[in-house]
């Protein structure tokens, strides 16, 4: 597996967590303040990190 | 401690290791064949790892692939070299039809006969030779002829088995109804408020109150499809459906269909000829458009797959690794990482089910959208 792949798919992983961690913060914010809207943030943020999963991973079937 | 000696060229080893993960259905065998081959010889001439260690990742990834791969038999496991199991039925079109069980094959050590011609398997493909079963061409490529290949393999008798007991549980469920004065009764109970939840919370608001109706049926299908087949995926029984780049390309495909065939005007309106844009830009947006016709659909094919497929190849990788670690400490800990990640795995099956679910209904709502008057600025 040549170095560029590596660090192509290594890449992927670092915007893919960023992303995801950015929405679970915002996510987190949104419930203290108003935590009776937590189920709607909820599955917002999981529709939100899943679609940004789907990126993560098409890119690193593509790297492969 | 033998392991501690070098520990990074065990996370190299493994990393290599890790190489079928994202490659095509069927090949990762002959992938992982050549990787630990390239590994023994570049491990001899530096270090000098011991040969059972390369043995066991070599058993380990075999195991992986029988996991995770489709087969023309359903074997569950081995026993001092007897595979335990149940052979299933061959079908292939070869100008006339080709029935026989997979028992023939001898899991792919003997040459299959069937009227008059004869066929061998490598590495669950099936190809026609002749009666000696001479493959041609390179070791892992053979050039032969390949018949069409219709059997029922685990992944198809699985689809079946999920699709009678879907079937079952769901007429059930509706049964119980009439029978228990407009209240559900049984253990299909559970399942009363899932529908109601894809209904009032998926379908209705990405649909719209006139036309969800239509598509009830295929959301609530591929739904609980999706989600039993990944469930039944986290079983040691070895049957991975949708991890199956073909499976969720056929579910894909299906989305694709019934968004373009039940789309109405607005719809290729706005892929082919945006309303509401200046002319250069409706020129610029119109292939971009269709462009994402075909990749949405591709996108939920991917998403399905690679999240399964990849999460089922970890999991086992480390269950493999409690192996490699041949001490308590090591093991125990592979142990209980395998086991918090098979948890989160449960929740990726629903997840994932609730958003190829979500998605559809998504496409649906803008095929059959009504067209938005422009808002003065």
């Amino acid at each position: 597996m040549e170095i560029p792949k590596i660090v192509g798919a290594g890449l992927v992983v670092i915007g893919a967590g960023i992303g995801i961690g950015r929405i679970g913060g915002s996510a987190m914010d949104a419930i203290a303040r108003q935590p009776e809207a937590t189920g709607k943030i909820q599955t917002a943020m999981l529709i939100a990190a899943a679609l940004i999963e789907g990126i993560g991973f098409a890119a690193l079937f593509a790297v492969n | 401690m033998v392991i501690l000696h070098k520990p990074l060229k065990l996370i190299i080893a493994i990393l290599i290791a890790f190489l079928p993960t994202f490659g095509f259905s069927n090949t990762p065998i002959d992938a992982a064949q050549s990787t630990t081959e390239t590994a023994v010889v570049t491990n001899k001439t530096e270090a000098k790892p011991t040969d059972e260690k390369l043995e066991v990742k070599a058993k380990i990834l075999e195991v992986i692939g029988h996991h995770v791969l489709d087969g023309h038999d359903f074997s569950l496991f081995e026993y001092e070299g007897e595979h335990v199991g149940f052979s299933l039925p061959i079908i292939l079109w070869d100008n006339g039809v080709h029935f026989f069980s997979s028992s023939k094959f001898n899991h792919g050590e003997s040459v299959a006969e069937s009227n008059g011609n004869f066929y061998v398997l490598h590495h669950e493909k099936i190809y026609k030779t002749d009666a000696s079963g001479t493959l041609t061409g390179e070791e892992h490529h053979p050039t032969n002829l390949q018949p069409v290949d219709l059997s029922i393999t685990k992944g198809v008798l699985t689809i079946m088995i999920v699709a009678l007991l879907m079937f079952f549980l769901f007429t059930s469920l509706a049964k119980s109804y009439a029978k228990n004065g407009g209240i559900s009764s049984g253990f299909g109970r559970l399942f009363e408020p899932i529908v109601i939840y894809i209904r009032d919370e998926i379908a209705i608001p990405n649909i719209g109150e006139k036309n969800y109706k239509k598509y009830m049926s295929y959301l609530l299908t591929i739904f609980f499809f999706v989600w039993f087949l990944n469930i039944f995926g986290l079983t040691p029984l070895g049957i991975n459906v949708t991890g199956n780049i073909a499976i969720t390309f056929g579910l894909a495909v299906i989305t694709f269909v019934i968004t373009n065939l039940t789309a109405n005007k607005n719809y290729w309106g706005h892929i082919f000829w945006m309303p509401g844009v200046p002319l250069p830009m409706k020129i610029i947006l119109a292939p971009i458009e269709l462009l994402g016709v075909i990749i949405k659909p591709f996108s939920l094919m991917i998403r399905l797959y690679a999240n399964i497929f990849a999460g089922h190849i970890v999991l086992m990788s480390l269950i493999g690794l409690m192996f490699i670690f041949k001490s308590w400490l090591g093991s125990s800990l592979s142990f209980m990482l395998s086991f918090a990640i098979s948890t989160i795995e449960i929740l990726v099956a629903l997840l994932q089910a609730y958003i190829f679910t979500m998605l559809s209904a998504l496409y649906f709502g803008s095929a059959v959208e009504e067209h938005h008057h422009e808002e003065a600025h």
